[in-house]
């Protein structure tokens, strides 16, 4: 054999496949009475050792300050690093001065869930959460509108730390 | 027409709707057996949404399936593809007619209808939906039709994918039945009858064919398997590498009813195991069942059978959740080299086993029944020593001899 060609000696007795499927036949019909794994989900939230992570990138939240107004001032970095252009942002300034978003709408299902906006945003303002249950009946509610995003109350995503990569 | 014969067909008629009927209703519940038992091996609990433990899933997935889009592909044969369907659906309800699924039940009515007359039927009435003379080869010849359907389904769909399911269908289905054949052959043998009445009665008096008959009863399971294109041997879909066989091209209600031909089959077949080689509707231990024909009897007899026909579906279930798909060169070679020699060298040894028991003049009785089992095991457990220590179906490549 000039070129290295390795010849593998198969087994050739005590191959068959008989009593294999003999034997998975057996597990699998244990596998019958075993604890089912399946969540019913409506009726049952969560069950015992599961939840989601904490990095989990939902639809949005707006955070506010003591006086009940969102955080936002405006600047105009969410809508520009946002890949999926799905922030709609048109800035206000009242008497003293100070910004404040008048309309700030976010397209949920524009929305690709990337997270840049939390990471951007100066203030800590908006935030993606950690919440998945948003059935709507008209598309039109998925376009979420300031009021909305700052009545939400689920928990946010912590964002990845490059520092701590594993999130301990 | 005589009243009697009025009332015949009267009854063949309401028989033929009920019998039928449930059949279709067996079908739909087995739909929703498959799924919660395919869960139940996965350690998941599968659909119980719809209805008490989600019962009406069946009815469910039957609206959806009126509903959806009926799709034909452009350049498909038209006719044939819608015939298909219907080819498929009806030979696994057209078996089922000629096995009996209770002791027969005494009926007697003699009414006047205006226009149509007198009906008048007072018998024992066979719980069957015809009772054939040649009931065995009524459920051989039906059963081949089944291919038609399939391979007409995967030419017409003009798809390449269906082209091959409707291949290996028809070279499996045809390959199969010859080992289906010949092991129903045995039963005909011990049985000396065709009528699948006349097998259960057979077994009544002598033993669950099972026993006497075990190689023959696992080469029907095997055949019947593969008959039924269900998992060891449901190469014709190969949904890994076909996408999903014959039926890729089909949608909606058509799509509908290949599945249902599917389990009328697997039920009708596991109803047929139930008769040939489990007494059908015979009750064990006891000769209850065999006396005086009764309302009664007949009702615990169907509920009998319909246990023995259910433990047959579970099996087939189980089986097909626990094993994997065979090569289609291992599935020939295990149809034509491994099946059909052993299929008919056991028929030469169950002939000449008989032929010596009527020379000796045994009655068929329960010891000549244990007479034939004890031919039997042997005969099994050299072929399980043989079988498993060897490959037990070589591909092409596995026949040739390592030298070295």
């Amino acid at each position: 054999m000039a070129i290295g060609v390795k010849v593998v000696r198969r087994p050739e007795r005590d191959v068959s496949y008989l009593r294999a499927s003999l034997k998975g036949m057996a597990l699998t019909f244990q596998h019958l009475f075993r604890k089912k794994v399946t969540m019913q989900y409506p009726e049952e939230i969560s069950k015992d050792g599961w939840s989601i992570s904490p990095r989990w990138r939902g639809t949005h939240r707006m955070l506010t300050d003591e006086q009940g107004r969102a955080r936002c001032v405006a600047c105009g970095l969410c809508p520009q690093i946002c890949p999926a252009n799905c922030i709609k942002l048109v800035p206000g300034e009242d008497e003293e001065g100070n910004r404040y978003p008048l309309i700030y709408e976010i397209d949920e299902f524009r929305c690709v869930f990337c997270g840049y906006c939390q990471e951007v945003c100066p203030e800590e303002a908006i935030h993606v959460g950690v919440h998945y249950e948003n059935a709507e009946y008209q598309r039109e509610r998925f376009v979420y509108d300031l009021e909305r995003l700052c009545a939400q109350t689920h928990p946010v995503s912590s964002l990845w730390d490059p520092s701590d990569p594993r999130g301990e | 027409m005589t009243p009697e014969l009025k009332g015949f067909l009267l009854l063949g008629l309401v028989k033929s709707l009920v019998g039928f009927g449930a059949l279709v209703l067996g079908v739909a519940f087995v739909t929703w057996v498959e799924r919660r038992q395919a869960a139940f091996h996965q350690d998941r609990l599968g659909p119980n949404r719809v209805g008490p433990f989600g019962l009406f899933q069946p009815i469910a997935d039957g609206i959806k399936n009126f509903i959806k889009e009926e799709l034909v592909p452009a350049d498909a044969n038209r006719i044939l593809f819608l015939l298909a369907p219907a080819l498929v659906f009806t030979p696994g309800l057209l078996l089922f007619a000629v096995i009996p699924f209770a002791a027969p039940m005494p009926v007697s009515f003699d009414f006047s209808l205006p226009l149509l007359g007198r009906f008048v039927y007072d018998d024992a009435m066979p719980m069957m939906i015809a009772n054939l003379p040649l009931g065995l080869l009524f459920v051989l010849a039906i059963s081949s039709l089944g291919v038609y359907g399939i391979v007409l389904a995967g030419w017409a769909s003009n798809s390449k994918y269906s082209f091959l399911g409707g291949l290996r269908a028809s070279a499996q289905m045809v390959s199969y039945e010859v080992a289906l054949g010949l092991s129903v052959i045995s039963v005909f043998l011990v049985a000396g009858n065709l009528t699948l009445t006349g097998v259960v009665a057979a077994q009544q008096a002598m033993l669950w064919y099972v026993l006497p008959l075990t190689l023959g009863f696992v080469l029907f399971v095997i055949s019947a398997l593969a008959e039924t294109n269900r998992l060891p041997f449901d190469l014709p879909e190969a949904e890994s590498e076909l996408v999903y066989g014959y039926h890729t091209e089909y949608s909606a209600m058509k799509f509908a009813m290949f599945f249902l031909g599917e389990y009328a089959a697997l039920i009708t077949m596991s109803a047929l195991m139930a008769t040939l080689f489990f007494g059908g509707w015979d009750i064990p231990f006891t000769s209850w069942d065999e006396g005086e024909p009764s309302v009664i009897v007949s009702l615990t007899t169907l509920l009998v059978f319909l246990l023995k026909t259910f433990s047959f579906v579970f099996v087939y279930i189980w089986i097909r959740w626990s094993l994997p798909r065979f090569r289609y060169d291992q599935l020939m070679a295990l149809g034509w080299k491994v099946l059909l020699p052993i299929a008919l060298g056991y028929l030469m040894l169950l002939a000449t086993a008989i032929w010596i028991l009527e020379h000796f003049n045994i009655e068929q009785n329960l010891v000549y029944g244990l007479i034939l089992f004890a031919v039997n095991l042997p005969v099994i457990y050299v072929l399980f020593w043989i079988l498993d220590s060897g490959r037990l179906v070589f591909g092409y490549g596995g026949q040739r001899r390592m030298t070295n």
